[in-house]
């Protein structure tokens, strides 16, 4: 045997051997997250999928009738319910299963995808109830930390410290002045399978959370950050560098909760942690924290990502639920 | 087919165990419900079913009416034969997705127990639920008894797959008047119900992954109305659907249904239209009045939407004076939702009845077979003297005798 044959052929070859399932031609903007995550965690597993997606940026950009860039089938019923949507459709999975009209060893993966306002706000009591009745689905929360569909307005998901449309800095504000809810741990809270948060730069891991997430029996939930040009304010071929640097800055760190233990999947050493201010200057909707006025602002953020932080390494391994 | 040929027995039921004796037997794929009163009953009843195999279902206990709606949508778009059920606030929250199930043409059955809307805050019967939604694309049928509420659930299953039509059907019952009520059902033999219903075929189903198709995609300017003109006409079509469904169903079990019925109306000089529980309690007032030589009759609406206004027309225009009674408001407007569908009906008529709307019976308020008796006398006075033509008011209500 030739010695090539031989070699294992790389991960990255594999994917880009997979079936697209998000087509080109839809209409994200260049540079969209959201698009390169959905992309990404399709590739995780080589069975039939059924997607149901809450009203955004990605469903309202990829189904403009009469064209659809989805290859598979795919269900946009409104914006708060992508999670008891697909409960419905894999309810009925399992019922046509069990009566014998669909054959006993068909395969399917149920994907929910919303963003962060149709996740952390207005869909997160739709969410916990599927996650609560324990249906075999994998909810994925495409995290660009605002509603941006709707033209940049703050949810719950936004960080402290950033301008949007809806907490604007002015004179009297320094931007958004709460820190954002933490969506895993209240996912991980309902004793599911899996959770991970994850990262659009971080590729490698994406997949392999997405591979896990779909493998589990019962719901599985990711959260994946996807940076958005537009409100974010930065220019569009820097998405998956930012990608990285929210989580070299330690912003957003990967990690996992695998049947209740956390893990890090990707710990950052000391030397290698950069700055909150990397990650700040990197995106006009920081620029206002940079005027003299807001100093503490910064330095509130870097004490909150640190003792965030030492709080992760601390629980690293633990069984937290 | 003769009626004699089918099997059936009589059972006492409420008309929530009748509505979860028709569930049974149209047996669907999946049911997603959260309990609300006086809907409670009935989902009690079908849970017991399913925790004892006498259904296939599978019984998805959702978080809310929302979702309750939503997990529906998904699974009748999966290709499952899905129900639910609700009444009053947990119809209203469902609305947002009522009308997503309509316009993705999802044949979607849904018993209401019909309650009065908050706020105050109340669990008993009127329609301001249903009516809330009238516009929603729904077709909408009201139960008189216990019996209809049971027949009527048979028939939307037919009504709403059928290709023609690809509409999602509710059908009303009293809350707590009909819904907690024991009467007499005639309940067929299982095997002649499901031969009826027949088998679902879906369209494009999300569960055919060989042929995906997206559901719900973004519809703008240049297609919107498109859908909507056929979503219309499935609407239109739906009038013979209902006929020949009704007709059908007459054949086979003995129980015939139109869009309405006509209870002495015939030669009646005095006409009253109801729906519901009241009918019933209306058809007692008839026969009382008819005894003492009073030409009255009673139009017993059944389905109000599709509006069956040509055959409402026909049935109504000989009367002198016709009395419509709404079990629930319409602010603002001429009179309550089932006067404004039969004035606009009357509307070409040249010689039309004289015509009064009475708002009764909101938030369970009874009306008793005297109440009916002296809104006859009220109309016959009306005729005569020309007072309160066309009106529209409270009637039952403190301050308004």
């Amino acid at each position: 045997m030739a010695k090539t044959e031989m070699k294992k052929k790389r991960k990255i070859d594999i994917m880009a051997e997979m079936p697209e399932r998000l087509s080109s031609g839809h209409r994200l903007c260049a540079g969209c997250g959201a698009s390169i995550a959905a992309r990404q965690i399709l590739r995780g597993t080589t069975d039939p999928v059924v997607i149901s997606c809450a009203t955004g940026c990605l469903e309202v950009a990829s189904t403009i009738y009469p064209y659809t860039a989805w290859e598979v089938p795919f269900i946009h019923n409104a914006f708060e319910n992508s999670a008891a949507t697909i409960s419905g459709v894999e309810a009925a999975f399992r019922s046509l299963k069990k009566q014998g009209k669909i054959p006993k060893n068909k395969k399917i993966k149920f994907v929910a995808f919303g963003g962060d306002g149709g996740t952390y706000d207005i869909g997160i009591q739709s969410l916990s109830g599927a996650l609560e009745r324990g249906h075999d689905f994998v909810y994925v929360c495409y995290d660009n930390e605002a509603y941006m569909n709707t033209g940049i307005q703050r949810s719950s998901a936004t960080p402290f410290g950033a301008f949007t449309n809806t907490s604007p800095a002015g004179s009297c504000s320094f931007g958004k002045s709460q820190f954002r809810k933490d969506l895993t741990m209240i996912c991980a809270a309902h004793h599911i399978p899996y959770a991970a948060q994850a990262s659009i730069g971080y590729w490698q891991d994406l997949v392999k959370k997405a591979e896990k997430a779909l493998a589990v029996e019962g719901p599985a939930f990711l959260l994946v950050l996807a940076p958005c040009p537009r409100g974010w304010r930065f220019p569009m071929e820097k998405t998956v560098e930012i990608g990285k640097l929210a989580v070299d800055t330690c912003f957003w760190p990967l990690y996992e909760i695998e049947n209740g233990v956390f893990k890090l999947t990707k710990k950052i050493p000391d030397k290698k942690k950069k700055p909150i201010t990397e990650w700040l200057k990197s995106q006009g909707r920081f620029k206002h924290l940079f005027e003299e006025c807001n100093e503490n602002v910064i330095e509130e953020i870097q004490q909150k990502i640190d003792e965030d932080w030492q709080r992760y390494l601390k629980t690293n391994g633990d069984k937290i639920f | 087919m003769t009626t004699a040929t089918v099997k059936k027995i009589r059972r006492a039921f409420t008309g929530n165990e009748a509505g979860a004796e028709a569930m049974r037997q149209i047996n669907p794929d999946v049911a997603a419900v959260f309990p609300i009163t006086p809907q409670t009953e009935l989902m009690h009843a079908f849970a017991s079913f399913v925790a004892n195999g006498k259904v296939k279902t599978e019984l998805v206990m959702v978080e809310s009416e929302h979702s309750a709606m939503s997990a529906t949508v998904g699974a009748s778009a999966a290709g499952a034969r899905a129900m639910t059920a609700t009444s009053a606030n947990g119809l209203a929250l469902m609305w947002e997705i009522v009308y997503i199930a309509a316009s993705s043409r999802l044949p979607i059955v849904m018993p209401i127990i019909n309650r009065a809307l908050s706020g105050p805050i109340n669990i008993h019967c009127d329609h301001s639920d249903m009516m809330g939604c009238r516009d929603s694309g729904w077709i909408q049928m009201f139960s008189e008894n216990s019996q209809e509420e049971y027949d009527n659930l048979i028939q939307a299953i037919r009504i709403a797959e059928h290709p023609d039509v690809l509409l999602p059907v509710m059908v009303g019952q009293d809350g707590f008047i009909i819904s907690h009520s024991l009467e007499s059902v005639e309940v067929f033999d299982d095997e002649e119900v499901r031969d009826f219903i027949g088998e679902y075929h879906p369209k494009n189903p999300l569960l055919d992954t060989d042929h995906p198709y997206t559901f719900g995609p973004l519809d703008l300017q240049d297609y919107y109305m498109e859908h909507k003109r056929q979503q219309h006409q499935g609407m239109q079509n739906a009038r013979q659907v209902i006929l020949d469904t009704g007709k059908e169903f007459g054949e086979k079990f003995g129980h015939h249904y139109s869009n309405f019925e006509e209870f002495h109306l015939e030669d009646a000089e005095i006409g009253m239209i109801a729906l519901g529980s009241t009918a019933g309690t209306a058809k007692v007032a008839v026969e009382n009045l008819r005894e003492q030589g009073k030409k009255v009759g009673l139009l017993k609406l059944r389905v109000f939407r599709p509006f069956p206004f040509k055959e409402l027309v026909e049935a109504v225009k000989h009367l002198k004076g016709l009395i419509v009674l709404d079990r629930s408001d319409s602010f603002g407007a001429m009179g309550g939702p089932v006067f404004l569908d039969v004035s606009a009906s009357l509307n070409n008529l040249t010689k039309k009845p004289v015509t009064r709307n009475l708002i009764y019976g909101l938030g369970g308020r009874d009306m008793k077979v005297q109440d009916l008796e002296k809104i006859f006398g009220m109309m016959e006075k009306t005729v005569k003297t020309g007072k309160g033509a066309g009106s529209s008011q409270y009637y039952g209500a403190r301050g308004d005798d």
